[in-house]
């Protein structure tokens, strides 16, 4: 596996962490530990998706900023496969 | 509103094509109890409900079926691609192919198309949260008997984690129930409709307490 495609597996694993916190929030709003998990994973899966977009090419168009030209249209689609 | 991640919740990397697979797991993007079905029941069973943190639970697993939309689409189109004609007419894949090539098009694995019946929204919180327990279980199901009918690992992995979820969203289901549940006389739930009967003290002060 590649830097690009770990650094894409480590999103979607800090992604569903806090996909699984928010539901859970969402019924169990005053769990302090549940409250820490979300703010931990939270910050660390923005900071991945920043240097993910900075590296490779932005996952979001709120990373899209660029000197040069637009990268969002040329990014790899999610369902070509290959951990793109 | 919704903002698009280029991304799929879990990788979906197929490398062998199969048609006959591909009409099978299809039902869960435009079936009966598909992702489609889903994603929009609970999306427009939300502005019913008089509640926040329930109608946010419905937001936030309606916005998740949208990503498990995407990812049966994904394993659709990995098992149609690169098909060649022979394995299109051996497979049974024909009368798919005929009308739709290898595009992706919601219909159920017998051919019927998507329709809003697949869903309802009463516009009664109780049972609107009913439907979406039962909801979760039958495409609980369904996945389960897609996982008999997969043999390739590829195929296998992100199915296991779509019928994971369902069983995660039949829980959080159960607790909105309950919250709406908590806001109701328990010695008759359905005396009274939340999300359309008015409490009587309400006329008097609308900060009665009713949290309606």
């Amino acid at each position: 596996m590649g830097d690009r495609e770990q650094l894409l597996r480590d999103i979607g694993i800090a992604d569903f962490v806090l996909t699984e916190l928010v539901l859970y929030l969402d019924t169990h709003p005053h769990d302090c530990k549940a409250m820490e998990y979300f703010n931990h994973y939270n910050r660390i899966k923005l900071q991945m998706e920043k240097e993910f977009s900075q590296k490779y090419y932005p996952l979001n168009t709120r990373y899209a900023e660029s000197g040069k030209e637009w990268r969002w249209g040329a990014a790899p689609l999610p369902w070509e496969g290959a951990c793109a | 509103m919704w903002s698009y991640e280029k991304r799929l919740q879990f990788p979906v990397n197929i490398k062998e094509p199969n048609a006959k697979l591909a009409q099978a797991i299809i039902s869960q993007y435009g079936g009966p109890d598909g992702e489609m079905g889903a994603s929009m029941r609970y999306l427009s069973q939300r502005y019913s409900i008089p509640y926040r943190e329930v109608a946010g639970v419905l937001t936030d697993i309606g916005t998740e079926e949208l990503a498990h939309l995407e990812m049966v689409a994904s394993i659709v189109h990995q098992l149609t691609r690169n098909l060649s004609m022979e394995e299109i007419e051996k497979s049974g894949f024909a009368n798919y192919y005929v009308d739709h090539t290898v595009g992706v098009w919601p219909q159920a694995a017998g051919g019927v198309p998507f329709n809003a019946c697949e869903f309802q929204v009463k516009g009664d919180p109780i049972t609107d949260l009913m439907e979406d327990m039962a909801a979760e279980q039958k495409a609980r199901a369904t996945y389960d008997n897609i996982l008999r009918l997969v043999k390739d690992p590829d195929v296998c992995e992100p199915i296991k984690f779509l019928r994971m979820r369902e069983v995660v969203h039949f829980q959080r289901f159960g607790e909105a129930l309950r919250m709406v549940q908590d806001r109701l006389d328990s010695r008759n739930f359905y005396a009274f409709n939340p999300a359309f009967d008015k409490c009587e003290s309400c006329d008097d002060k609308p900060d009665c307490g009713c949290d309606k």
